[in-house]
């Protein structure tokens, strides 16, 4: 038994720097305070891989499997001697993959802002909260129970706010921290439902005992059935739903776009890579439990996701905020890792979907993090944030542009780079289980492609335009996690994930199946050229595009209006007829029953105070009244 | 013979102290108080306690009646009328102090007084004498001595709360430093 | 039984002339009328005390000498009393009892 003892230091390091950073960072220097962070998180890295690596290379399997490892379990809230919420770090397949991605992309984005944040007021702040969020990110990953899952999930979401909102003066970013952070919690009530229903009937939070594929919980799911569906599929569609909120898929996902009002490191690090996943994450821990008992509930992970991706394709397309078009496409992409859950079965050669959805999730980190720090770059140099007013940037930014077009060519599937590996098992996967969701994700696909280089093209090629000054390329400590991530767009395709994450943790034999992957990347590559045939020069085809269909183009511009429906609801419904209410019960029922309780011990205490009016013949006469009264009780009422 | 002096000595107690209480000028008042307390006197004669009747007229009729009238002369006119009460402080205490009468005389009466079996025993200055000063089971020295402890303290107190000027401060004047 | 006079009768006596003390104590304005007041008081109980000796225990002499020293405790406390009266009349004035209320909320 190897000791995975010191994983526990991959938990608290960065706790103690959030503490450190959060309570004394402003009595250090900037720079220093941007080092001790990201000192920190580089020994975490370095402790995440030698885990990833005993773990993978050297833990005995069981059976052939990879076993699940506890590498550290304490009670924390002792309820009754059955009920007790634990903290601990679980290793298995895909936590430990999560760690190597969770902490990399962490690390990366560390360096780039040291460059990107440099001379900003809240430097030391910055960095504590990206601290607490990697606490937060890595408790969450590997929580051995449920209920701690939740609890970092929480976690996860306060420190979202926190930088989301980081830049508290400007009120776009207030209302868009608020906006995340509600439409989040709300879909956490679904998601604390679930579990409730979940823990109730199974008896336990443990991950180990509820995932277990012979155990009683998964035997359980047939158990009793309310409105048709058993109750276990119940409380995975609730669970699912706490996943659609993080993960922003539809209908939760109006709190993406404007959570880009947070400085981009944020959005690289948490709305790219690590915190949106955290949906697909929760879906692939439950996975035994979705696959063997509620299969009816991973036919709705499955929908949503293949629907939501769509529906972000076609918006991005219409998008002109570089940060936007990425935030779509990581809602597209995060459709697709659903979609690879949903479709899967369990062990073997049906999981594929499962191996494959994981694959993505470890790529799409790697390049969408790269999308948003190359953003970053490029918005650092020309201070906007809009296509409109850039172009011809490839002069100036070199590094920039080599690995935005990297990051580009990856989601768009190329080989050999490591989009076209993740993305071809999923759309195997599909084809294999559903041809209609197939049909959609092969659309988006191409959608994909056209809108990536549809920004690239803008940014880089397009009309030459007169900056006010001339844009520079960024300094190395933002160029370096540049260059890194694009180095792991390349070579991460290789990583065999068929022999370490699979769903039931044997390996299986998979192969590239020619009949999806040619077709895929066929398409991939008519997307790129038609965005090269209308944007590579300054031409009036998009214009036209969009005036012959101008009721698609501005519904697709709009985001088909989600926003002000939900706005409409809340607050002309909610607001007025239950809220309103609600508050003049408590303004003028409760508030006034306090205050009539005050009013009433105020006038008694105005009346007894007579008592003590200072007249002697007063008190003479109480006393005399009540000795009398005691001698009537005392001498005749008492027997 | 008995019981006329009773029945005359009761009845002066009773409108006596009626009218003290009632009476709206305070010299009057005093004077009506001086004979209930001459009355009282009498009682205790009828009752075969001769000292302390003699006690009572010296010290009351003589003693505190005279300090009552002297405290009259220092603080009032003496035929200042005053107004009475409110008609609500009257009603009420009537009330109470009727009240009261009724329930000690329904106690009274119901109560059954057994007649004593036992000689009386003749009190005289000579027995009284011996009590005051014996330490025996029927002795009261002790209160005898508490008692004139107690009139010390009021004698100091009386002379000290009723000087004019600063109270001076206690305890040894501060020696001169030279 | 002391020449045919029943004990209810002095106790009666004593019970209307305590409560006439009461009345007078709850109902007068002037310090010195409560004072006159409470003298009434202490000499009903006088009466009782002396009473019971007389008739339920002839043979001691408790109720006496209690008698003879309440005498010797409401001398004092008259003494006492007229001083502070002296005092709160040279102070205020006034010795209405309603004006002397300075101790009230």
């Amino acid at each position: 038994m190897i000791n995975f003892n010191y994983t526990i230091w991959i938990l608290l390091l960065p706790f103690l720097m959030f503490l450190l950073l959060g309570l004394a960072g402003h009595k250090f220097f900037p720079k220093l305070s941007g080092l001790i962070g990201t000192c920190g998180l580089a020994i975490i890295t370095v402790l995440s891989y030698i885990a990833a690596f005993k773990y993978f290379f050297s833990s005995e399997k069981i059976d052939g499997a990879y076993q699940k490892i506890i590498a550290f379990n304490f009670t924390w809230l002792q309820f009754t001697d059955k009920l007790h919420i634990d903290i601990g770090a679980l290793l298995d397949p895909i936590s430990v993959m999560m760690l190597v991605v969770i902490t990399t992309v962490s690390f990366m984005v560390h360096i780039y802002s040291l460059g990107y944040m440099k001379d900003e007021k809240g430097f030391e702040r910055f960095f504590s909260f990206l601290s607490l969020f990697s606490f937060s990110m890595l408790g969450l990953v590997l929580a051995t129970n449920i209920f701690q899952m939740y609890i970092f999930w929480e976690l996860v979401g306060v420190s979202s706010f926190l930088l989301i909102g980081f830049y508290y003066q400007k009120p776009s970013a207030v209302r868009a921290s608020k906006k995340a952070f509600i439409v989040t919690r709300f879909a956490d009530l679904g998601f604390l439902i679930g579990i409730l229903i979940l823990s109730f009937n199974t008896r336990t939070f443990d991950f180990i005992t509820l995932t277990n594929p012979a155990g009683t919980a998964i035997a359980q799911g047939g158990g009793i059935a309310f409105l048709g569906l058993s109750v276990m599929t119940w409380s995975m569609i609730f669970v699912f739903m706490g996943g659609v909120g993080k993960s922003a898929m539809f209908p939760f996902h109006i709190w993406l776009p404007d959570a880009m009002e947070g400085p981009t490191p944020v959005s690289a690090l948490i709305h790219a890579a690590t915190m949106v996943v955290a949906g697909v994450y929760l879906v692939a821990r439950m996975f035994p439990i979705y696959a063997l008992s509620a299969p009816v509930a991973l036919k709705v992970v499955a929908y949503v996701g293949a629907f939501s991706s769509l529906f972000a394709a076609v918006i991005a397309c219409t998008q002109t905020d570089i940060k936007r078009v990425l935030a779509y496409s990581t809602m597209s992409q995060i459709g697709y890792m659903m979609l690879a859950l949903g479709v899967s079965g369990y062990g073997g050669q049906e999981g594929l979907g499962y191996m494959a959805s994981m694959f993505h999730l470890f790529t799409h980190a790697m390049f969408k993090a790269l999308l948003f720090l190359g953003a970053g770059a490029i918005i650092h140099a020309v201070h906007s944030n809009y296509m409109t007013e850039m172009g011809g940037l490839r002069k100036y930014l070199p590094i920039t542009h080599i690995t935005f077009l990297i990051a580009c060519l990856t989601i768009a599937g190329i080989p050999p780079l490591s989009g076209f590996f993740s993305k071809d098992e999923i759309l195997a996967a599909a084809f294999h289980s559903n041809k209609i969701l197939f049909a959609m994700e092969y659309a988006v696909a191409g959608l994909t492609a056209f809108y990536m280089f549809r920004l690239y093209f803008s940014v880089f090629w397009g009309k030459d335009i007169n900056y006010h000054h001339t844009p520079h390329e960024a300094p190395m400590t933002m160029t370096i996690p540049l260059i890194i991530l694009a180095i792991g767009c390349v070579i991460t395709g290789f990583i065999p994930f068929n022999k370490l994450v699979t769903s039931d943790g044997r390996i299986f034999e998979s192969e590239i199946e020619l009949i999806i992957a040619i077709p895929s990347v066929l398409i991939g590559l008519l997307g790129i050229g038609i965005a090269y045939v209308m944007y590579r020069k300054e031409s009036a085809i998009p214009d036209k595009l969009a005036a012959t269909f101008k009721y698609s183009y501005k519904w697709a511009y709009n985001k088909f209006y989600i926003d002000e429906l939900y706005l409409f609801v809340t607050k002309k419904i909610i607001f007025r007829y239950i809220s309103e209410p609600v508050a003049w019960f408590d303004r003028h029922v409760v508030d006034a029953t306090m205050n009539a309780i005050a009013n009433v011990t105020q006038s008694v205490s105005f009346r007894i105070r007579g008592f003590q009016s200072g007249q002697l013949q007063k008190y003479a006469f109480v006393f005399i009244t009540g000795a009398m009264m005691l001698a009537i009780l005392f001498i005749y009422l008492w027997k | 013979m008995a019981s006329i002096m009773f029945i005359l000595f009761s009845a002066m107690i009773v409108i006596f102290s009626i009218l003290t209480v009632t009476s709206r000028k305070i010299l009057r008042a005093a004077v009506y108080l001086l004979f209930v307390l001459v009355s009282t006197s009498g009682l205790y004669f009828l009752l075969n306690y001769q000292f302390l009747a003699a006690v009572q007229l010296t010290l009351y009729a003589g003693g505190i009646v005279v300090l009552i009238i002297f405290s009259i002369l220092l603080t009032s006119h003496i035929s200042q009328k005053f107004e009475s009460s409110g008609w609500k402080k009257n009603i009420f205490s009537a009330i109470a102090a009727f009240t009261g009468t009724i329930l000690s005389v329904i106690t009274i009466l119901d109560y059954k007084f057994s007649a004593t079996t036992v000689a009386a025993k003749e009190v005289n200055m000579r027995l009284i004498g011996k009590s005051l000063l014996s330490i025996d089971y029927d002795g009261y020295v002790l209160p005898f001595e508490v008692i004139s402890v107690l009139l010390l303290a009021a004698m100091v107190a009386a002379i000290v709360v009723a000087k004019k000027g600063a109270p001076k401060t206690i305890g040894l004047p501060k020696l001169n430093q030279e | 039984m002391n020449s045919g006079i029943p004990i209810q009768y002095f106790l009666i006596l004593a019970a209307v002339m305590f409560f006439t003390g009461v009345y007078g104590f709850l109902t007068r304005r002037n310090l010195i009328t409560i004072l006159m007041s409470v003298e009434l008081i202490l000499n009903s109980v006088n009466i009782n005390f002396l009473t019971f000796n007389r008739y339920l225990y002839p043979h001691k002499l408790e109720g006496m000498f209690f008698s003879l020293f309440i005498i010797a405790v409401a001398a004092s406390e008259a003494a006492v009393a007229i001083a502070i009266i002296i005092n709160i009349y040279r102070r205020f004035t006034t010795i209405n009892v309603e004006d002397v209320n300075e101790m009230k909320f």
